[in-house]
């Protein structure tokens, strides 16, 4: 029998929500005022999927996120300046100003980023998965991929391999009704993708992705069974895309009614009912966690703003472990003099 | 010192870096039960065990792919590509995800991907081809290509170590042809450093894999009219050693360039362009290469052997160059 989520767990899954859509929120306005470099993606509509599926992980597990997935960034410890400053390009980015939005991470803290080539985090984590099991480690590796992203040839090897090998692996498909312009049912002619597990013969369960206890739980299912051995999980999780694909997308192909019916389904709101209805949290309660949340974004974009750009001359490191770049090679003539004797 | 076949010590060098460390493991199509498609994992299965050498299904992104995220937690992951051809599926792992994660965010990726190249095999297109060309333009990889038994050990060992992919071309005209002398201690051929094969004042031919050897024939044959050919085994493709390269073209003021693979794109124009940026002063003639033409490589015998370039064509340009 599942245990239920206390208070304080749904509270929190509620702050890392609410987080995520007043960060986004805050990185709209900084986009019309032309302070963020490049495209902004929201995930508008999808925080609770995110949050409750990286909330099931625990301390060791490996979780890779896609540019929709912000939520279980901030629930893996990312903090709103890390994201504030990768959107500004800063020097004191994790990235140093060298890729954006969510494309950082480090092993130690169990992020591992994507690269914006679909699919191909699924083979990577599924060799994290791999490693794993032959560290002999509880540690399960956990990934997202959109509707579109599973028409890839490499979300196919990747689940199939990680199938064969039954490995510790889960993978969240977002059903979310659209990638870019392009309809679900223009990606695939069969309308749950967690159908497609049966073909790989893993586990496979689709959820309402809006029902953040729903998602935990299917979640903490799909992390038992991988720690247990029994190989990796597809787990779909319903919701819908609520804003384009960046902001320069105002998602005119997507039919108003659509967007009102899942308006009506925000994962963010449905939490509030639950909690109010089951006594568990009032408006006052919500309050405050909105006001704590403002103070906090408040600080972190400051430092951001106030953080310098990267030194230009730091595009030239980090490629091999050595130092030595193309700038640093032994000057020509040295060469030509030492050995023209 | 033992004699072994270039296959053998590619055997040898990955025999011993899986005893030395037990993180390394190998991971691809038919290298367990079937010991690989050309059995230079024979055996070690039986050794190493099915959690260390792992028979994967025919996936090569997955292949990559995972031996990229168990690079990232600590393991040292060696993948195997049957025909190294078929790595064009694994081109966006490589390229895009291993390539890119130090540089992205600091993370290494000590990956070695290995297989044989080349052709001199009746193989086809899809079984003979050079793709180092591909990859060569991807900065955060690395690319070694051997052409002794001596360098294909210290080569893949060093490949094991390294805290960056490699990728490790392995030429399968080479596998049973060619043998040589390898130390049964451990040690390695550094990446990034070329191997004078054959040293001499004249003529500088630059090159690696199959061409090294047919380069040495051809300097054989030179040497009767008294041009003396200094033989560069540039060994490692990426990143290219400038120092052996340049302080030998510029001694010999003469150099050709010798590639198995296709002309156009090839390795050759970069080295001929490093030349030309840095010691144009010291050339005495143009610099010129021997290479494929530019078509896939075909299949039949006969066709096959007007594609390769050929020892004939190396004395031809190396007498052109040495007397402009």
């Amino acid at each position: 029998m599942e245990e239920p989520l206390t208070r304080e767990q749904l509270l929190d899954m509620y702050y890392y929500m609410k987080l995520t859509r007043m960060v986004e929120e805050r990185l709209q306005r900084l986009y019309r005022q032309g302070k963020i470099v490049g495209g902004l993606y929201r995930s508008l509509g999808q925080e609770g999927e995110s949050v409750a599926s990286a909330y099931a992980l625990e301390e060791g597990d490996f979780l890779a996120v896609m540019i929709r997935n912000l939520g279980a960034l901030f629930v893996r410890g990312i903090r709103p300046w890390e994201i504030f400053t990768q959107y500004m390009g800063k020097g004191t980015s994790p990235t140093r100003g060298k890729d954006s939005i969510v494309h950082f991470g480090s092993v130690e803290r169990g992020i591992i980023p994507p690269i914006s080539h679909l699919g191909d985090l699924i083979p990577v984590m599924a060799g994290i998965a791999l490693a794993s099991k032959m560290q002999r480690k509880r540690s399960v590796a956990l990934t997202y991929i959109g509707d579109g992203g599973t028409s890839t040839g490499v979300f196919h090897e990747g689940l199939n391999f990680a199938a064969v090998l039954k490995l510790p692996l889960i993978v969240i498909a977002e059903d979310n009704g659209y990638a870019y312009s392009t309809p679900k049912h223009r990606q695939m002619a069969i309308e749950n993708i967690a159908d497609r597990a049966i073909g790989y013969g893993i586990f496979g369960e689709t959820v309402d992705g809006n029902d953040v206890i729903a998602v935990y739980h299917a979640t903490r299912r799909a992390i038992e069974r991988a720690r247990e051995g029994l190989g990796p999980t597809l787990l779909e999780v319903k919701t819908f895309r609520m804003r384009g694909h960046a902001e320069h997308d105002d998602a005119w192909y997507v039919p108003r009614e659509v967007l009102e019916y899942w308006q009506k389904r925000d994962p963010i709101l449905r939490l509030e009912i639950y909690l109010k209805e089951h006594g568990m949290a009032d408006e006052t309660d919500f309050e405050a966690i909105t006001h704590r949340i403002e103070q906090e974004i408040e600080a972190d974009l400051q430092y951001a703003e106030q953080s310098p750009m990267p030194d230009p001359r730091i595009a030239l490191e980090g490629v091999y472990a050595e130092t030595p770049s193309v700038s640093e090679a032994p000057l020509p003539s040295e060469h030509a003099v030492k050995s023209r004797s | 010192m033992p004699v072994l076949t270039y296959l053998e010590a590619i055997r040898q060098g990955l025999w011993e870096e899986m005893e030395r460390d037990e993180r390394v493991f190998l991971l691809g199509e038919d290298i367990g039960v079937y010991g690989g498609a050309f059995k230079v994992t024979e055996g070690f299965l039986e050794r190493f065990g099915e959690e260390r050498v792992i028979d994967t299904p025919i996936s090569e992104a997955a292949i990559v792919g995972a031996a990229i995220g168990a690079a990232l937690v600590g393991l040292r992951p060696v993948a195997e590509m049957q025909f190294i051809d078929f790595i064009s599926i694994a081109f966006d792992q490589l390229t895009n995800f291993a390539a890119k994660c130090r540089y992205r965010w600091g993370a290494g990726v000590p990956i070695v991907v290995r297989g044989p190249c080349g052709g001199g095999v009746h193989g086809g297109p899809f079984h003979s081809q050079n793709v180092e060309a591909y990859f060569f333009h991807t900065p955060g990889l690395k690319i070694v290509e051997p052409a002794t038994p001596y360098d294909a050990k210290g080569l893949i060992k060093a490949a094991i170590r390294d805290e960056d992919p490699v990728l490790y071309f392995e030429h399968k005209y080479l596998y049973r042809r060619i043998r040589g002398e390898v130390p049964e201690d451990d040690y390695i051929v550094p990446i990034g450093k070329a191997d004078i094969k054959r040293p001499g004042r004249d003529v500088t031919i630059l090159t690696y894999g199959w061409m090294v050897h047919k380069s040495l024939e051809a300097a054989e044959i030179v040497a009767q009219e008294d041009i003396e050919v200094e033989v560069v085994d540039l060994r490692t493709l990426l990143p290219l050693d400038d120092e052996t390269i340049l302080s030998s073209v510029a001694k010999t003021g003469r150099a050709v360039i010798v590639h198995e693979d296709t002309r156009t794109g090839g390795i050759a124009g970069e080295i001929a362009m490093r030349l030309n940026e840095r010691i144009f002063e010291y050339l005495e003639a143009p610099v010129v290469r021997v290479t494929a033409p530019d078509t896939p490589i075909p299949f039949s015998p006969p066709l096959e052997e007007f594609f390769l370039p050929q020892v004939e064509e190396i004395v031809q340009a190396v007498r052109w160059v040495a007397n402009y």
